[in-house]
């Protein structure tokens, strides 16, 4: 639920864990590595492989643990005027 | 080694499989096209968002076919074969988790902003977020500029990959070309083949070819890769051909620098503006359906990028050792947009895996263009004609006319522009990509600041738009003598402190929206409600 703490705290150390995540896409130790791994795999580019994997993990895990729930019922009520009622859509054009 | 010296450089007949191939493919997609029209529900809105119909597995294979396009295969192993690996680094695994991250966080609330308030177009939401006509005029031509150069990448790949595996197949006919099929033709038989499906099918027919063309070209790209490895001698026998010639393509120093490699996670930011996107959000059933697109999109950006990547440092090391020719630029030096065709050309010894290779590539491209043909579509039907009418002038019937008749005029202006190229077709794209970064500003703040004002709103347009246009001016213009950035001598890119250009107009953009906001009154609170969950 969006308006429990312990959601709120969950987002916010998803949020921390892609921080981190993303700081170590800087992988200044491998910068000048020629490093073939297996014989044909440049290290730096493995690392980097490796953190595709990681962002897809760290992208499931964030949404078995931040997912909107109540988004898709949101989506669907109707709150007054829309694009298909084009008043709603004049802005400041008075 | 020698053997690849001795087949670069022998003569081989030439043979029309290839050819014949990309002719096959292009009938499939015309045939698509004419099944999804036998799907079309005759609305403008199944036209424009597919009755947002569209379940997980379309939706991730129409939102990563459209954001993977002649950058990701031609761009990327034109870019390894300058720069080494650090081009993954730079672009791909940037991207897979910054996408993934947009998808979650930028997606899924503005499907269902347009599901709750029936918007059709990126401009239609910012118009009624920020309460202001203006800011939908100044945006639309915005955002329509920086398409345009990014179907001219695709236009450009497409003859560029053309050109290169249909060498001396004429010779009399296009002996300009060296007996290749010349950009005009390539670029003409795309945009017709691109233009009939979109036409016939809208959003929709560009999703069902998206699937299809996102399936061809990471196949193929893997079957290349597998292929163009076998043809150098195995995996190990490739790595040491770098090692031996190349070996500063297996690491970074002194090609790309270390606040280049850091700032370019702005550019990635793009998606969040692109407005072909937008509307592909928009096709979702439901929330639920972007949850596969949020997890497998890192990992297909990787199944894609990573054997390009290869490919290219490769070709950096038969190069270097006199194994590969490739074509010339202008100035002397080697098209690096051609490595990937002249790879396939060289190495791939089956014409008939040949072709379907280039069709794969042809497929990443026209996956992009379909989606960004019918969105300018969409735009310049929604946002300019319907807009400034009054209420009812048209009827759907005439609105999805308006659509094609418009669908019908990018084509064929962005065709013609694609007859005056650029000479670099992956820096092109950086510019289309930069302005569409620092844009994330708008979005974001749209989405997740109630603080946010029309004026700040407006600010940050005009702002990012002047700041843009100097910099850009700076480095195409000025080339040499650069005001405000320099080229860096080491990657050749243009550089400001540094940094990306995208990290610099991003900061600008941000600022504006920021300061000028706070220095204005807040929105009406009841207005700014509607665009908030009630938890938020």
């Amino acid at each position: 639920m969006l308006t429990t703490s312990s959601y709120k705290k969950k987002v916010r150390v998803m949020a921390v864990i892609t921080i981190i995540v993303a700081l170590l896409h800087h992988d200044f130790w491998f910068w000048n590595d020629q490093t073939l791994v297996m014989g044909f795999m440049p290290i730096g580019l493995l690392y980097h492989m490796l953190f595709s994997i990681a962002s897809a993990v760290l992208w499931a895990t964030t949404m078995k643990i931040a997912w909107p729930t109540h988004i898709e019922e949101w989506a669907d009520e109707f709150d007054g005027p829309s694009a298909s009622n084009p008043a709603a859509l004049q802005g400041d054009k008075k | 080694m020698n053997s690849l010296v001795l087949l670069a450089q022998a003569p081989r007949e030439v043979s029309y499989v290839p050819l014949y191939v990309i002719i096959a493919y292009m009938g499939i997609l015309l045939a698509m096209g004419y099944l999804s029209s036998r799907s079309f529900r005759g609305t403008s809105s199944d036209f424009f968002t597919a009755s947002r119909s569209i379940g997980p597995v379309l939706l991730l294979m129409s939102i990563f076919g459209t954001t993977m396009t002649a950058f990701a295969m031609i761009g990327s192993t034109a870019k390894s074969f300058d720069l080494g690996i650090g081009v993954y680094g730079l672009m791909a695994s940037w991207s897979g988790l910054i996408h993934s991250a947009i998808f979650f966080l930028i997606g899924i609330k503005l499907w269902a902003l347009g599901k709750r308030y029936g918007y059709m177009t990126q401009v239609q939401f910012f118009r009624d977020r920020y309460q202001s006509n203006l800011l939908g005029y100044i945006l639309f031509p915005v955002l329509v500029a920086l398409v345009i150069p990014y179907i001219l990448i695709g236009l450009l790949g497409a003859g560029a990959v053309v050109r290169a595996v249909t060498m001396n197949m004429f010779p009399e006919t296009f002996a300009s070309t060296q007996g290749a099929v010349p950009q005009w033709l390539s670029g003409l038989v795309i945009s017709l083949v691109v233009l009939y499906y979109v036409f016939v099918g809208g959003v929709r027919g560009a999703t069902w070819a998206n699937t299809f063309q996102t399936l061809v070209f990471m196949v193929t790209g893997v079957v290349a890769f597998l292929l163009i490895a076998k043809g150098m001698g195995g995996l190990s026998e490739a790595g040491k051909i770098v090692a031996e010639h190349s070996p500063g393509h297996l690491a970074r120093e002194g090609k790309v620098t270390h606040t280049q490699f850091f700032t370019y996670l702005f550019v990635p930011l793009s998606v969040g503006m692109f407005p072909h996107l937008f509307q592909h959000w928009l096709t979702a059933k439901s929330a639920k359906t972007f949850r596969l697109t949020v997890v497998a999109h890192p990992i297909f950006i990787m199944i894609v990028w990573v054997p390009c990547i290869l490919i290219g440092i490769w070709a950096a090391g038969l190069f270097a050792s006199g194994g590969l020719t490739l074509p010339k630029l202008p100035d002397g030096s080697p098209n690096a947009n051609a490595v990937l065709g002249r790879m396939v050309d060289h190495l791939v010894h089956s014409p008939l895996l040949t072709g379907v290779l280039i069709a794969g590539v042809l497929a990443a491209i026209m996956s992009s263009l379909d989606s960004q043909f019918v969105c300018l579509g969409t735009m310049f039907t929604t946002d300019v004609v319907v807009h400034m009418s009054k209420k009812d002038r048209f009827s759907d019937k005439q609105k999805l006319l308006i659509s094609r008749l418009f669908i019908i005029a990018i084509v064929t202006i962005t065709y013609i522009l694609s007859l005056f190229p650029p000479r670099h077709v992956f820096d092109l794209g950086v510019w289309c990509f930069t302005g569409f970064g620092a844009l994330f500003p708008l979005v974001f703040a749209a989405i997740y600041w109630r603080r946010v004002t029309r004026a700040g709103a407006l600010a940050c347009v005009v702002m990012t738009g002047a700041s843009w246009t100097v910099f850009f001016i700076d480095d195409i213009v000025y080339k040499d003598t650069s005001y405000l950035g320099k080229m860096d001598p080491g990657t050749g890119e243009y550089l400001v402190l540094g940094m990306m250009p995208a990290a610099v107009i991003f900061v600008i953009s941000a600022v504006t929206l920021i300061g000028v906001s706070l220095l204005t009154s807040p929105p009406p609170k009841e207005h700014v409600d509607r665009f908030f969950l009630p938890a938020e």
